[in-house]
């Protein structure tokens, strides 16, 4: 190794360092410690000035190593190790000493601030001695996508990235896209019909020649790595075959039998032969075969024989798919509580409790009422429409004994609802909410509109819902009149929370994503990365990262187009060479590392008897390293050696 | 003294072990004549009536190459440590307890008063109805008894003095002992500070199947007769091998038994202990934290377990008092 000549610059951030941090102190000190050729300290390290502060030192006082002792690396890492490349250097010769996060912002007291700074600087003067010059590694991307769910935020995701000429294969669990937003009837704040927006996109897509809609399908495993996943598709069998079908709808109009429909929420029927709704898309029926009598008891077969086209196969198997993808947008959605888990709501014990989601139905022309808001009795829908009705914010929502976070989208949609109701029926409308959320571009405007409109607002939460004499009565807090309120009515609509979807653990499992608290999937960073995951080239878009509307969802999903165009567009894609390798000769293959990697980037090798790292894989995250008990893996950047440095340093001060 | 000829010159001292070491010597069976033909042993206080006084009078240099069994725990192996330093061209940390500390190491745990405490009064087996205990130096009629001074802590070798080669094992097996013999005698040692054993693990020379691990619950070997043919580890059992240096030709475990990790880390690992139970650790089959700490209380004496030859020479070593406040 050739002499090591550091530089080292501490940075004042304006005054966000410099106010409690003595910078030139910590200057001072690092200037005398054993390497330390230049040590300077200037306002804004980052900007122009600062970064040429660095190149001229560089060019001409022979530096080779750098320290920056400013803000996280998280921050600007990136940055300095470019300035470094600019003057000539390998970025990876450099440290980056954290003063603010660290130091200055965590404390009042300047003198402990200082401290701490200077330890901070002598442990990475000490570190960077052992940093080694890495290469930065550059793989191709392959030009196609993957978008696995067909929501909203999915479709619109879907469209962009075909639109700008990429291939895209559309993956969709259910028998037609359309997700949540095809049961809504209207949308918060325009009252627009949410069919009339949404199915031209379902259509463009179906049709789109770039677009491949994998309908009824689910991913069942990823291999690869960012710019080369192999994806594996399961088909699953619908028992019509797709391109012979023409959606006449003769199928389902003669089979005999009768199942609850999951798309009217348990309030109409459909057949076991059936297409979800009757704008889906593809207008291909799917065979339920749970409750198909001809796969239950051999005998039936009804749709097959009437079927025009003889597209109906009892025989069909589920096929696999491999798709060779460079990127994936994940975009698989939402669920809403499930309020049987709350008994004290009184949904499934009284016929006029209702979810919002089923409500959503009644007031939608399409659903099983036709549009009217109608009382049921004994199962069946009455001609009687309510007289007042309950709207209740926040079930499960911002309560700690089932989802401690606020659901988001709930606040408007029940104000809708108040209004849908009010205005077919004319009933009083009572809302039951803690507090009224209306951020968005329209919406405080939407529920002063409301409230103008007659519906009674009551702060306090519904806390139960009875039934005494035929008669359902809410009971709430009202936290206004500081009063014990329970307010008779003829319906009740349980706005739910919004949760995550059934299976996320699974899709988290197979893509390689985590999940926070709440089971939503986990962006980067929570800013300035929301639609990144921990795998690179795999993102997240709509309600699978949390609750959103519709606005949001489709920015998210055009948002996540965008991530995938740069990616595909710039054609190859940098690999961080920070990563684990093996000592193969060291390597006993006892293999502890191998199940424990995150990112299935070890595999055993029979041949050679040791285990090996795919470095386009690896994150570098050092779970391997820090398994394996030979000591043959190593992590470049994170070695042994440059960690006990910095360790020693930082804790003999 | 031997007279001088042109074979080597051994000397063999024995310090805070148990003797093993020794007896390994023996174990080489016939071929400890053939080490007979190549060197002279001029020191070897358990075979050779050579005393401290005959090591005194040699020159620097005299013995061609001393080998060290055993920690140091008082101011004689100390000072016989010194004395076999100066006057050795090479010297050979012969087994676990020279190269890391070795089981002695684990009285690190303990504070010297409270050892003493145990021994002399505690134990259920002392008998010591005055209370007396040793003294480094007591004055009689006849004059100064001494007695060495027992340190505060165990030392490795290589804390005293220099060593230049590590024969690791408890005790080392006899093909190691014969490989150095004939390394030494034809001049073939590896550079100075090396280890004499391979720098793979144990796993390298097990012939047991290996699979991915998953560990429900842990077991002494006691309570299961082990598959002879699966990995020890998924079994349950705590083994050391995947940490530990191999050169024991896997023996413990062709008998049926877990590594308890007598060769000490490979060089690339700082703290033995740590990386085992860094890789233990890893096995555990759950994601509850309760089930976690259940699954782990199956380990009894983690550190004794992961540390069993290794205290001396670990992070933990000099901090003993800390670790143990730590861990208790």
């Amino acid at each position: 190794m050739s002499e090591v000549r550091i530089a080292v610059y501490v940075c004042h951030c304006g005054t966000n360092i410099a106010d409690k941090v003595d910078v030139a102190g910590v200057r001072e000190f690092a200037r005398r410690l054993p390497g330390v050729e230049v040590a300077r300290d200037y306002q804004y390290m980052c900007a122009d000035p600062g970064q040429e502060l660095l190149r001229s030192d560089i060019r001409e006082r022979g530096i080779n190593r750098v320290v920056v002792a400013s803000c996280s690396p998280r921050m600007h890492e990136a940055t300095f190790r470019q300035v470094l490349e600019s003057a000539g250097l390998n970025g990876y010769l450099f440290e980056m000493a954290n003063i603010r996060e660290h130091c200055s912002w965590v404390t009042e007291e300047s003198e402990l601030a200082t401290h701490k700074a200077r330890a901070l600087v002598a442990a990475a003067v000490k570190r960077v001695r052992f940093h080694a010059p890495l290469e930065e590694r550059y793989v191709e991307v392959n030009q196609k996508a993957l978008v696995v769910g067909g929501g909203i935020a999915g479709i619109e995701a879907a469209l962009k990235i075909a639109r700008a000429g990429k291939k895209v294969w559309l993956v969709e669990r259910g028998p037609s896209i359309g997700g949540k937003m095809a049961g809504l009837d209207k949308t918060f704040p325009t009252l627009d019909c949410s069919a009339c927006i949404l199915t031209p996109k379902m259509v463009e897509a179906a049709q789109h020649p770039k677009i491949t809609l994998l309908s009824y399908s689910e991913v069942e495993g990823v291999d690869g790595y960012v710019g080369n996943f192999q994806v594996t598709v399961r088909r699953k069998a619908r028992y019509v075959r797709e391109e012979d079908c023409t959606g006449c709808g003769t199928c389902y109009q003669k089979c005999p039998k009768k199942v609850p429909s999951e798309f009217d929420g348990g309030l109409s029927h459909r057949k076991a032969i059936y297409v979800p709704f009757p704008q889906a898309v593809p207008n291909v029926p799917v065979i339920d075969r749970s409750n198909c009598i001809r796969f239950q008891t051999g005998r039936c077969g009804a749709c097959e024989k009437f079927c025009p086209r003889d597209a109906v196969d009892f025989e069909q198997e589920d096929e696999f798919l491999t798709l060779e993808v460079g990127a994936v947008i994940v975009a698989t959605g939402y669920e809403t509580f499930q309020p049987q888990e709350a008994p004290q709501w009184g949904w499934g014990r009284y016929e006029n409790v209702l979810t919002a989601r089923q409500l959503e139905r009644l007031v939608n022309a399409s659903g099983p009422t036709g549009g009217k808001v109608l009382l049921r009795r004994d199962g069946e829908f009455t001609d009687e429409v309510p007289k007042s009705v309950a709207v209740l914010h926040c079930i499960g929502s911002r309560d700690e004994n089932y989802y401690p976070y606020c659901s988001r989208l709930c606040c408007m949609a029940s104000l809708k609802l108040a209004h849908l109701i009010r205005e077919k029926t004319g009933a009083q409308v009572y809302s039951f909410y803690i507090d009224i959320r209306s951020a968005g571009k329209g919406y405080e405007e939407f529920y002063t509109r409301v409230q103008a409109e007659g519906i009674q607002f009551i702060r306090g939460k519904g806390a139960e819902v009875l039934e005494r004499d035929g008669q359902l009565y809410v009971h709430a807090e009202d936290t206004l009149l500081g009063a014990y309120r329970e307010v008779p009515v003829d319906m009740v609509v349980l706005s739910t929370a919004v949760t995550p979807a059934p299976g996320a653990e699974r899709v988290a499992q197979i893509f390689g994503i985590q999940r926070g608290q709440d089971g939503f999937f986990l962006e980067s960073h929570p800013k300035l990365e929301p639609l990144k995951t921990a795998t690179e080239g795999i993102y997240i878009v709509g309600c699978c990262q949390g609750p959103k509307d519709i606005p949001d969802s489709v920015a998210q999903g055009a948002g996540g187009a965008a991530e995938v165009l740069s990616l595909l567009t710039a054609g190859r894609v940098q690999i961080s060479p920070v990563v684990a390798e093996i000592d193969a000769e060291a390597c006993s293959g006892c293999k502890v590392c191998v199940p424990l990697c995150p990112y299935s980037a070890i595999k055993y090798d029979e041949e050679r008897g040791a285990c090996g790292v795919n470095e386009a894989l690896c994150k570098g995250c050092g779970t391997c390293v820090a398994s394996c008990p030979s000591g043959a893996l190593s992590c470049r950047h994170f070695t042994d050696e440059q960690i006990y440095a910095q360790i020693e340093e930082v804790s003999s001060l | 003294m031997p007279e001088r000829t042109g074979k080597l010159k051994f000397a063999l001292y024995w310090a805070a072990g148990c003797g093993g070491c020794e007896v390994a010597l023996l174990d080489t069976d016939e071929r400890l004549l053939e080490l007979a033909e190549l060197a002279d042993i001029v020191f070897w206080p358990i075979a050779v009536d050579a005393k401290r006084e005959h090591v005194e009078a040699m020159g620097e240099g005299d013995i061609d190459v001393a080998f060290i069994n055993g920690a140091v725990r008082n101011s004689e192996q100390e000072e016989m440590c010194r004395l076999l330093r100066e006057k050795s061209g090479t010297v050979v940390a012969f087994g676990s307890c020279a190269c890391f500390g070795g089981i002695p190491g684990l009285a690190n745990f303990f504070s010297r008063r409270e050892i003493l405490d145990w021994v002399y009064s505690a134990s259920p087996s002392t008998a010591n109805p005055d209370g007396i205990r040793p003294l480094p130096q007591h004055q009689v009629r006849e004059g100064r008894l001494t007695l060495p001074e027992f340190y505060r802590q165990v030392y490795k070798l290589n804390d005293i003095i220099q060593v230049d080669y590590y024969l690791p094992g408890c005790p080392p097996p006899p093909n190691l002992v014969l490989e150095a013999v004939t390394a030494i005698a034809e001049g073939k040692l590896p550079p100075p500070g090396s280890t004499l054993a391979p720098d793979t693990t144990v796993c390298e020379e097990c012939e047991r199947v290996k699979e991915e691990k998953r560990v429900r619950a842990f077991k002494r070997p006691h309570e299961i007769v082990p598959d002879p043919d699966r990995c020890l580890l998924e079994l349950g059992m705590v083994c050391c091998g995947p940490a530990t240096r191999a050169g024991c030709g896997a023996r413990c475990l062709s008998a049926n038994m877990p590594c308890r990790g007598c060769f000490g880390p490979t060089s690339r690992v700082l703290d033995h202990g740590a990386r085992i139970a860094g890789a233990i650790a890893t096995l555990v089959d759950s994601q509850d934290e309760e089930e976690i700490r259940d699954i782990l209380e199956g380990i009894p004496d983690p550190s004794g377990t992961f540390y069993r030859f290794g205290l001396p020479a670990s992070l933990l070593g000099g901090n003993r008092r800390k670790l143990r406040e730590g861990v208790s």
